[in-house]
């Protein structure tokens, strides 16, 4: 069996991924896909400990769906509050939506 | 149903259709009227088979109907109200409830149910009439609906469960909740036009003038309970009670307690009885509807009043000083209202003050100790006492027709000198109020008055108050006289105005209470026959028999004597043929000569208790209360402080809440706070993804640091 060690070095990659995406890239869409990879980087923790923990509750499963649940609903109000953004605006340039400033 | 159940339910009835009006009914006249009217149904009823059971006990004076319940706690006994029917109390719910439904009856009639709308009537005004175009296209003014007609049915609903609560009760307690609720009930039917001034103005000084004698009343009430522990008729009037009562010594004018509970009590008789010198607010209560004047004098508020009297005799017999003072203002109240009569025009002012001089002789009885005969005047009077005053608002609505009829509104419908020759128009009218006329003068032998008129009289002879006796006599010469005086200007002659000649008969809602009543005022005179009248040995007189039985001493009979029946006689007739002598001929209130200015301003009462209470009073609240005291006293005082708080607290402000609250404080922390802000805004660059790089800085740190510290103790 493939040891716990490598899926968390695995997952550890994927999340620095979405980080670097978040913090990096202009496109709020991309920096939302960033999320999204942080977030399954998660999700393979969680599968992965649920694995190598106590495999007669469910815990580590419930927990990824619920991260999925919540990843989608989070999307569809990024998404939406993006074209809104860019309806108004004209941009989806995070440095240029930068209203919240002094 | 047991007796006592249905004594208890009397009063009930008129109490629920007050608030059936009132709440739910009142938009619609029609179903208005008929609750109003179905409760006086089912309280007469109700009381007629109460009082037919009555008789049928014998000895009912020993053991009336008697009913109670517990009502307060008071200490280690309860306080009990309840219902009791005694002889007297049955003698008085029989024509109680006749006449309130008589009165129902009729105010139907009254306030013209089924006219149409008014034109321009108002609520809280007489209504005016309206125009109504027949067939043929010709305009006529009609009497119109008296536009808050369901009110009126609601208030005399009050009104009749505050007298049956008053007539059924066995306690002073109750008794005077009913007392109460009937002077409220008369403050708001005397104030039924409120839209008159002069009707706010007569409520009013109704109220006021009533409840003079109520709070003496309430104090004497107060003072029987704390001495004798217990308001029940039955257990006051028993032998030791009495005695006890009587050995009280409250140190007042040398009366003895009895006395001076017998005398607050007939206080409050006074006022609501209107005896001198409370009299005032009576003849100015004809602001009121008729069947209100009719209610308030015939049937319920006078009556009460009496009643209360009869009902306390037991107590008031005791003392001889609270007699004599019964016995003489019922003396000179009969005479003094008799003289006033005698030059009033206004229809209804007349019976208002023979109402008056009535109830003198009720309560002049009372003081020479004639207890049946004043019940027996009491009831006589009640029923052609009501007749007299439904048959002048049945004159009254005829002559507001023929007002209507010319349109000439200066005539006052009212005033007796614009009437004459009225019993061609209204024959029903006038047949009844000659019957009530008469009994009222005392006709010999046919009529009600006479019989119990005759019975005072020949108390007061036979008890040797011979003062009382001519006095009386005097007084009902005098009754007789105006009550000749009035018949003969409205009904006799010919008729001196144009609105005369087009008065109507009214309708049959008005004129069928007329005709039962003046059936008992004729033929409720002949159940108090004297056994011995004119020494016949006649069956012994029934009311003697049965009212008499109130008392624990059953009264004596007196014995015939020839000299008041001749005196009254002579008074009776002697009056009626002089008045009619006299007035045949008068045409005009000047060619009057008993228009004297004395006794048309009613010996200037008015003006005098204006002059010495009601000015001082306003002087009192007006100038020496509200200008001295408030405005110069009180109000100087403030002036003194406020000036006084107002530098300390300019002050206050000028060196502490500006220096030091405002400018260190307030001011200070609001610059350190700005100055603060103004330095870290460059922070908020509004870019996201520097404010992301820049917690993860921090939470690397922290994280580095956390590791490190807490890493090195693992």
């Amino acid at each position: 069996m493939i040891p716990l060690s490598w899926y968390l070095i695995f997952a550890a990659g994927l999340f620095s991924l979405g980080l670097f995406g978040v913090l990096a890239r202009r496109n709020a869409v991309a920096i939302l896909l960033g999320v999204e990879l942080m977030l399954n980087a998660v999700n393979i923790n969680l599968a992965a400990f649920w694995r190598y923990g106590n495999v007669t509750d469910m815990t580590g499963q419930v927990f990824a769906i619920i991260v999925f649940a919540v990843a989608a609903a989070e999307v569809a109000v990024g998404l939406a509050l993006v074209i809104s953004v860019y309806r108004s605006r004209n941009t989806v340039v995070a440095d240029e939506i930068d209203m919240l400033k002094w | 149903m047991t007796t006592e159940t249905l004594i208890w339910l009397i009063p009930l009835p008129p109490a629920l259709a007050f608030f059936l009006i009132v709440l739910f009914t009142n938009k619609n006249k029609a179903l208005s009227h008929s609750v109003g009217v179905g409760a006086a149904v089912l309280s007469w009823l109700a009381s007629m088979v109460v009082f037919f059971r009555a008789l049928g006990v014998e000895h009912l004076g020993e053991h009336p109907f008697v009913s109670s319940v517990n009502w307060l706690p008071t200490g280690d006994t309860w306080f009990k109200i309840g219902v009791a029917i005694d002889p007297l109390g049955a003698a008085v719910l029989f024509f109680v409830s006749i006449t309130i439904f008589m009165i129902f009856l009729y105010s139907v009639g009254y306030h013209n149910f089924g006219q149409p709308k008014g034109d321009h009537d108002r609520a809280g005004l007489p209504p005016h009439g309206a125009t109504v175009t027949d067939e043929q296209g010709h305009k006529h003014t009609v009497p119109s609906v008296e536009p808050m007609y369901s009110r009126f049915f609601a208030f005399l609903g009050l009104f009749a469960f505050g007298m049956y609560t008053l007539v059924v009760s066995d306690n002073l307690l109750t008794m005077f909740v009913g007392w109460e609720i009937m002077g409220l009930c008369s403050y708001l039917l005397i104030g039924f036009w409120y839209g008159k001034p002069s009707a706010r103005a007569a409520a009013i000084k109704a109220f006021m003038t009533t409840r003079i004698g109520d709070v003496f009343m309430l104090l004497g009430i107060a003072f029987l309970y704390s001495a004798t522990g217990t308001l029940t008729f039955r257990e006051i009037f028993t032998e030791e009670m009495l005695q006890h009562l009587v050995s009280i010594d409250p140190h007042f004018l040398g009366l003895t307690g009895a006395g001076l509970i017998g005398l607050l009590l007939f206080i409050g008789t006074v006022g609501k009885s209107a005896q001198w010198p409370l009299h005032v607010w009576l003849p100015d209560a004809m602001e009121g509807p008729t069947p209100v004047s009719a209610m308030i004098h015939a049937a319920t508020m006078v009556s009460a009043g009496v009643y209360a009297v009869i009902r306390m005799f037991p107590l008031l017999s005791l003392d001889h000083n609270t007699m004599t003072v019964v016995a003489f203002i019922g003396t000179f109240t009969a005479i003094f209202a008799a003289t006033i009569a005698v030059a009033q025009n206004d229809i209804k002012r007349v019976l208002a003050y023979s109402t008056i001089s009535q109830l003198g002789f009720m309560i002049a009885a009372l003081g020479i100790g004639a207890y049946v005969a004043a019940a027996f005047h009491l009831i006589t009077h009640a029923f052609f006492k009501a007749l007299l005053f439904l048959g002048s608002g049945s004159v009254i609505h005829g002559m507001e027709h023929g007002v209507l009829h010319t349109g000439n509104h200066s005539v006052d419908p009212q005033d007796m000198f614009n009437m004459g020759g009225l019993r061609k128009k209204m024959p029903i009218t006038f047949w009844t109020f000659l019957i009530g006329g008469f009994a009222l003068s005392g006709f010999p032998l046919l009529t009600a008055g006479f019989w119990s008129k005759d019975e005072i009289l020949a108390d007061a002879w036979a008890n040797g108050h011979l003062v009382v006796f001519v006095t009386l006599a005097l007084a009902a010469f005098m009754t007789a006289f105006y009550t000749m005086r009035q018949i003969t200007l409205t009904f006799l002659g010919e008729p001196r105005t144009k609105e005369a000649e087009h008065a109507q008969e009214t309708p049959w809602t008005m004129t069928v209470p007329l005709m039962v009543l003046s059936v008992f005022a004729i033929g409720y005179g002949w159940v108090g026959i004297p056994e011995n009248f004119l020494n016949l040995q006649l069956a012994p007189s029934w009311f003697h028999e049965f009212v008499g039985g109130t008392l624990a001493e059953h009264p004596e009979v007196i014995p015939f004597n020839p000299i008041p029946l001749i005196v009254s006689l002579v008074v009776a007739l002697g009056g009626l043929l002089l008045g009619w002598l006299y007035y045949r001929n008068v045409n005009s209130a000047k060619e009057d000569f008993f228009q004297i200015p004395l006794l048309k301003n009613k010996y200037y009462f008015d003006e005098a208790y204006q002059v010495v209470f009601i000015k001082p009073v306003i002087w009192l609240s007006e100038v020496f209360t509200y200008k001295w005291l408030d405005q110069g006293l009180i109000d100087g005082i403030l002036h003194f402080f406020g000036p006084a708080t107002g530098g300390i607290g300019g002050f206050i402000r000028q060196y502490i809440d500006l220096k030091v609250i405002n400018e260190f404080i307030g001011d200070g922390l609001a610059a350190v706070t700005q100055e603060t802000g103004r330095t870290l805004r460059p922070i908020q660059t509004g870019r996201i993804q520097q404010y992301m790089m820049l917690s993860l800085v921090i939470l690397a740190v922290v994280g580095a640091l956390l590791y490190f510290m807490l890493g090195a103790g693992l």
